[in-house]
């Protein structure tokens, strides 16, 4: 798709929630007053010191930041070319980037005074952070997550509850991500006045898209100091993998106009583009739901098709609006990585640097499989190590024919 | 520009009652047994008739009216079949407004303006639709409405009188209050609280008001009749469809009966209202 090159690609979105022709309020009109409370909220926050003063400072002491800048020097030497850096994200409080937004939202559910956060998860990972800081700040928390991945995630299912959260199963459509969002705002809708909708990704309406990246932007504002000190200079290119999108535009904002680094975000291929899979710019149309309009799944009559991906946190048929938009302008590319390449890249970043990465991280790696050997030796990659793998081992070894 | 719509709402002014809106997915359970009920409605009662169309995701709905969708799914329902459904009731009621009712992506896909076309084509008098709120009027409200069509917009107890008057900007034919903040067919709505609301949208606008989400029952009707220019009744009537089907999901024999005689009593809770409330 041919789309007017900005003179800035970090100013979206507009007033209307646009990136583009993408994002938008496509929600019924008992959620409208409750997004613009949240819209002005947001921006209340935004201009007051304090706001940033105490996120900074759970940052820092309760969620471990900064994350390291970690060079993989036996991933780089096993792969001969690119110089590869991991950003840790997998270090953080709870085990992944989700932890980076949901403390930002819980502050502001905090300021308006909402004392019931709800939240939808598919591995489970959004949903382990969002209980996590519901029990911190003493917050009535209900998780919506698919029947399918509460058996497939069983161990983070166990620890929301250890959090004091009610995970909720959903039963409906497929019982995975798209059908736990539905049924979190079915809730909402439903509970208006005490509740507070905690999105775990850069989607859903605005202002979600926006204030979700801009909670996550904290990955790539640290990758461009902690780059600065460790090489002198901007790194090369970006890679990371995206269901929803949030590590990935949390990485990639900051960088967004520098127009030498290359910017590489990874889909779930799942079984492959021509089978089942979960690759909506790759495999997808543009489309309108749950409040932004985005590239979908779908069939030739608008109904929203299942995705699937060995990973319950790519296993969603939609992206960040953002996301569509970066890849119509061409600023980054979409790349798909299959299950099959996922799990061979799992296995390789354990035994080669003894990190264990979450499924869904792996399919970026599995992409630098591709792109490293391809660079030179100065090129400094970027790959986003967005969760651990620990909560993927039980079905990982399931696979392998391992009875834990 | 007058509509069925506004016509029939008109005559039922005239004679001093409110009118029943039914609300059926098309295509439930399948196509012709779809289009069985929806000629019978008129017959039983239903003043203005809401025709749904089938989405993968119906976010504001609950349960009765999610299964609904995906029975008629599961029976090859598309929005060009719900269409033809639409003109193949017209050619033989050219006076019972139609009201199609839905989320907005398949209309996306159909093509905004072939959709538009195609709606006055088959004799379609009005459009809700759930996801589109005034902010999104660019989208399809503002065409509809260049094209005919009513375009009728959701309020609810979340809009208040700050926000009314940017639900009502657009909006025509007649306004849809919300009764519950909620999913459809769950709650049961407080009466006296919908007549304070009815009360307080007419404060704003001149178009008729009609009540909805949670009217089940015969009484229900008639309660909320007293107040309101018309009263919704969905989830009951598509679980009246759900109740008669066999064990593979197919209509019956009673199917279409059930639904009538459902529609007949609520058409007499919707009568009896304004009798009452003129003695």
């Amino acid at each position: 798709m041919n789309v007017q090159q900005p003179n800035s690609y970090r100013t979206g979105p507009d007033e209307n929630g646009r990136f583009g022709i993408y994002g938008g309020r496509f929600v019924a009109e008992t959620l409208m007053p409750l997004i613009l409370d949240l819209e002005k909220a947001y921006a209340d926050a935004k201009a007051d010191p304090a706001y940033y003063a105490e996120m900074n400072g759970h940052l820092t002491h309760y969620v471990g930041r900064p994350s390291p800048l970690y060079f993989a020097e036996r991933l780089t030497e096993h792969f001969g070319g690119a110089k590869i850096y991991l950003k840790r994200e997998e270090l953080n409080h709870t085990g992944s980037h989700k932890v980076n937004n949901v403390l930002g939202q819980i502050l502001l559910a905090r300021r308006m005074g909402k004392p019931r956060v709800i939240a939808e998860t598919g591995a489970g990972q959004h949903g382990v952070a969002t209980a996590t800081l519901c029990a911190r700040f003493g917050l009535k928390c209900v998780v919506y997550m698919g029947a399918v991945d509460v058996a497939r995630q069983a161990p983070n299912v166990f620890r929301m509850k250890m959090l004091g959260a009610e995970v909720v199963p959903v039963q409906s459509g497929a019982k995975t991500l798209k059908d736990a969002m539905n049924e979190a705002l079915r809730d909402w809708v439903t509970n208006v006045h005490d509740t507070f909708y905690c999105i775990g990704t850069v989607a859903g309406p605005h202002p979600y898209p926006g204030m979700v990246r801009d909670f996550q932007s904290i990955i790539g504002r640290e990758t461009r100091e902690q780059m600065q000190e460790a090489e002198g200079r901007l790194p090369d290119s970006l890679i990371a993998c995206v269901g929803g999108g949030s590590n990935a535009m949390g990485l990639f904002h900051p960088f967004l106009d520098d127009p030498s680094v290359e910017i590489y975000g990874v889909e779930a291929a799942g079984h492959g583009l021509d089978k089942l899979h979960a690759a909506s710019i790759n495999g997808g149309r543009p489309g309108v739901l749950h409040g932004n309009r985005t590239y979908l799944l779908m069939d030739g009559d608008g109904q929203i098709e299942e995705g699937h991906s060995i990973s319950a946190g790519l296993d969603y048929p939609g992206i960040g609006p953002e996301h569509s938009w970066l890849a119509d302008t061409g600023r980054a590319k979409y790349l798909t990585a299959t299950d099959d390449e996922a799990l061979e890249a799992f296995g390789l970043l354990s035994r080669l640097e003894g990190i264990i990465p979450a499924l869904e991280s792996a399919h970026a790696l599995a992409k630098v499989a591709d792109l490293a050997p391809t660079k030179p030796k100065d090129h400094l990659m970027v790959v986003n190590l967005s969760g651990r793998g620990d909560k993927d081992v039980p079905q990982v070894a399931e696979i392998m024919g391992t009875k834990l | 520009m007058t509509t069925r719509i506004d016509s029939r709402f008109a005559a039922l002014k005239a004679e001093g009652r409110s009118a029943l809106v039914t609300f059926v997915m098309a295509g439930d359970p399948g196509y012709e047994t779809s289009l069985a009920i929806l000629k019978a409605l008129p017959d039983a009662g239903a003043d203005v008739i809401e025709l749904g169309m089938p989405f993968s995701d119906p976010m504001a709905d609950g349960p009765p009216i999610q299964a609904a969708g995906l029975r008629a799914l599961k029976g090859g329902q598309t929005l060009r079949k719900t269409l033809d459904l639409v003109a193949a009731f017209r050619q033989g009621d050219r006076d019972t407004p139609i009201v199609l009712m839905g989320y907005y992506n398949p209309i996306y896909i159909y093509g905004v303006d072939r959709f538009l076309k195609d709606a006055l084509d088959a004799g379609v008098d009005g459009l809700i639709v759930v996801d589109l709120p005034p902010e999104e009027d660019a989208e399809l409200c503002l065409p509809a409405l260049r094209a005919g069509l009513n375009f009728i917009r959701l309020a609810t107890p979340t809009t208040d009188d700050r926000r009314l008057p940017t639900v009502l900007g657009n909006t025509s034919g007649f306004v849809y209050y919300v009764s519950v903040t909620g999913i459809t067919g769950v709650a049961t709505p407080d009466f006296d609280a919908v007549a304070t609301a009815v009360a307080r949208i007419k404060r704003h606008t001149e178009l008729p008001v009609a009540v909805g989400f949670g009217v089940k029952t015969t009484e229900h009707a008639r309660a909320v009749a007293e107040g309101a220019d018309g009263v919704v009744v969905g989830s009951a009537l598509v679980e009246a469809v759900r109740t008669t089907l066999d064990a593979d999901g197919r209509a019956t024999e009673k199917t279409v009966s059930t639904v009538t005689e459902l529609v007949s009593s609520l058409a007499a809770g919707v009568r009896a209202a304004r009798a009452i409330a003129a003695e």
